[in-house]
């Protein structure tokens, strides 16, 4: 199969919805005319004009806001946080209108929009450009949340993100941009993975790996140095929607690991792990054999300094570190 | 109904200005209705008021296209609805929290809309408001629709907002057809404008957005409809946002639970303090467009059509808990 990186493969979805839809169109800061600040949207303006790659001012509540209207009424916009950390700035237009309308309308107004950009820690970009709300987002019941951590699946979620009918939020990664990964060839078909479905991407009967985002990449290092060095073989399950969640798909791997180590990039203070964790204790508590185990960004403000900051997100050594404190 | 349905804006000159009369009354008597519920403990949450605006709202509401056009209210545009066709029984239900409502008893008093016909829900948080607009403009110009307008009604106390001055400026850069209606009514709940903002009137404000300001008489119809009009026209026109700041004054509490004594006596005095429906009724007395038993029937049509509506929604059942679809999200 041919390999793509994860932000072409982005870059094809955007095109080929943009193409197959006449509703679809992407509107951010420099998404236009520059090709996006991460080059995301490399072409696309030369390629579909003003109409479907809109250039907006530095207003995230006001062309977020637009968006929602537009989407009101039967568009599919495609909004790009040059962070995913900018959400603060339009959090009144994501969590009220976005968030809330379909519900209080009875149901009378869909809201189909895609809000996506990079949303990771570990490029030293500071504190106010670290955050990672994939967590936050998925609290407020009238959102999804979705964090690709391959070039194929990023493309095949957004895919469905883009036709969904609900706000997707789309968590992406600047450290996962340049990655390059098989993804299926648009001459053999439309491609597409649906929300709340689960990814096992490697498997193994000691010990559950639970991720989403670029965690799952540590998840599988940490994997591969356990069963080469320690002889102990793990469940890698990449969650790949927040919210929607794959439960079921949590709840197989624990029954049949017992041993959970929770792999999770947002600061253990109600991040998602917490509700990961409070799932499987609740539903699936007499199939454990160990507490369950998390491994999270070291909890304060991310850090610029880039020896230290390595360190503050979860590393493959701290994963291995957690996995044989319970074997 | 005993008010025509003809389109309102099809009406011109003195048609359309007793037609804009009888929405300004029914929406006074409405609102007196809902008033009396709520200090009866029959409505609960908040009940919020247009009283003194109802000539700068419905003047707008009559100046637009019912279901070409969009028009998004805020809290004191009861008369803007009606005139824009919002059938009463919608809001009756809404306050009264029937399940038969437009919003499903899911929300309450002035949140609630028929956007399919036009109308959003609004939201809470007032300047939020303007730029989902501007994307419903957005979305009739990238399917054709050249001729929509899209009016965004707000007040002094949103022009504060950060989100006001994002979706002015967007709509300015993206030359939508907008109106973006100030009521200024003096006061932000009890805040005077003087702590509001420092410029001499909110209108100069259209200069720096480089869009186009008018300022008007908000307690005179005739100056409201003449306005409106013209703001209406050159915005399906082409010539981008028309922002439009009426002078008035809120004859009520920001809501039916404040009795704004704040609200100095002298300032009721002023020209602002003028009842935009008494000088209604004067101006169709004085111009022979009705008789004193005309408006006496007119009224008196209102209070029945209002009695009705609220008879109704009171006898309409509410959600139950045990059956309601919690579900925020279309698929899972």
């Amino acid at each position: 199969m041919r390999t793509i990186t994860y932000r072409q493969a982005l870059n094809e979805a955007f095109d080929e919805e943009i193409q197959r839809d006449p509703n679809v169109f992407l509107i951010g800061e420099e998404v236009a005319e520059y090709d996006g600040a991460y080059k995301v949207t490399q072409g696309l303006w030369k390629k579909h004009g003003d109409k479907r790659v809109v250039d907006s001012p530095i207003s995230e509540s006001g062309f977020i806001g637009m968006a929602v209207g537009a989407s009101m009424l039967g568009l599919r916009p495609v909004c790009e946080l040059m962070f995913w950390s900018f959400y603060t700035v339009a959090w009144d237009q994501i969590a009220n209108n976005a968030g809330m309308v379909r519900y209080m309308s009875g149901g009378l107004i869909n809201c189909p929009i895609v809000i996506r950009g990079p949303a990771n820690g570990g490029t030293n970009v500071g504190a106010t450009h670290s955050h990672t709300p994939e967590n936050i987002m998925a609290t407020i019941p009238g959102l999804k949340v979705v964090c690709p951590a391959t070039a194929r699946d990023a493309k095949g979620l957004m895919k469905t993100a883009i036709r969904d009918n609900d706000p997707v939020m789309f968590m992406e990664n600047t450290m996962l941009y340049g990655l390059e990964g098989e993804v299926p060839d648009p001459a053999d078909g439309d491609f597409t993975i649906p929300l709340g479905v689960a990814d096992l991407k490697r498997e193994g009967g000691d010990v559950s790996l639970i991720a989403h985002g670029r965690s799952v990449l540590i998840a599988l290092e940490a994997a591969e140095i356990l069963s080469a060095e320690h002889g102990i073989e793990c469940d890698v399950l990449d969650l790949r929607s927040i919210r929607p969640l794959d439960e079921e798909a949590i709840l197989e791997t624990v029954a049949k690991t017992s041993r959970v180590v929770l792999v999770d990039e947002n600061k253990p203070f109600c991040g998602v792990s917490a509700q990961i964790a409070a799932l499987i204790q609740e539903k699936a508590f007499d199939d454990l054999d160990a507490p369950v185990q998390r491994v999270c960004s070291i909890d304060a403000p991310a850090i610029y300094s880039p020896p230290v900051e390595k360190e503050q997100l979860p590393t493959a050594r701290r994963v291995i570190d957690k996995v044989l404190s319970i074997i | 109904m005993a008010i025509s349905d003809v389109l309102p804006s099809a009406l011109t000159g003195a048609e359309q200005y007793v037609s804009a009369y009888r929405w300004m009354l029914l929406a006074r008597r409405l609102e007196e209705k809902i008033t009396s519920l709520y200090h009866a403990g029959k409505i609960v949450g908040g009940v919020y008021l247009g009283r003194g605006q109802e000539a700068f709202s419905a003047a707008l509401g009559v100046s637009l296209r019912r279901r070409k056009d969009v028009f998004s209210p805020l809290i004191r545009d009861m008369a803007g609805r009606l005139a824009f066709g919002e059938p009463l029984l919608d809001p009756a239900r809404t306050y009264l929290g029937s399940v038969l409502g437009p919003m499903r008893g899911r929300d309450g008093n002035i949140h609630r809309g028929r956007p399919a016909e036009g109308m959003p829900a609004m939201i809470s948080h007032l300047g939020s408001m303007v730029s989902v607009v501007c994307g419903m403009l957005v979305a009739r110009r990238f399917k054709g629709d050249v001729e929509a307008v899209g009016a965004a009604c707000i007040g002094d106390g949103a022009t504060s907002t950060g989100s006001f001055h994002e979706a002015v400026n967007l709509a300015a850069v993206e030359k939508l057809p907008l109106v973006i209606a100030v009521a200024n009514n003096q006061f932000a709940y009890s805040t005077p404008t003087d702590r509001q903002f420092a410029c001499a009137d909110l209108v100069d404000r259209a200069i720096g957005y480089g869009i186009d300001g008018h300022r008007v008489d908000g307690t005179d119809l005739a100056e409201c409809l003449e306005v409106f009009g013209r703001a209406v026209a050159r915005a399906r026109a082409g010539h981008g946002p028309q922002l439009v700041v009426g002078r008035l004054l809120r004859l009520t509490g920001h809501g039916a639970h404040d009795d704004a004594n704040y609200v100095p006596e002298a300032l009721k005095q002023t020209e602002l303090g003028r009842d935009c429906l008494d000088r209604a009724r004067q101006h169709l007395l004085d111009h022979g467009l009705a008789t004193v038993a005309e408006l006496e029937q007119w009224d008196r049509e209102a209070v029945h059509d209002v009695q009705l509506a609220v008879a109704t929604a009171q006898k309409d059942p509410v959600p139950e808990a045990a059956g309601e679809d919690w579900r925020a999200l279309s698929s899972f």
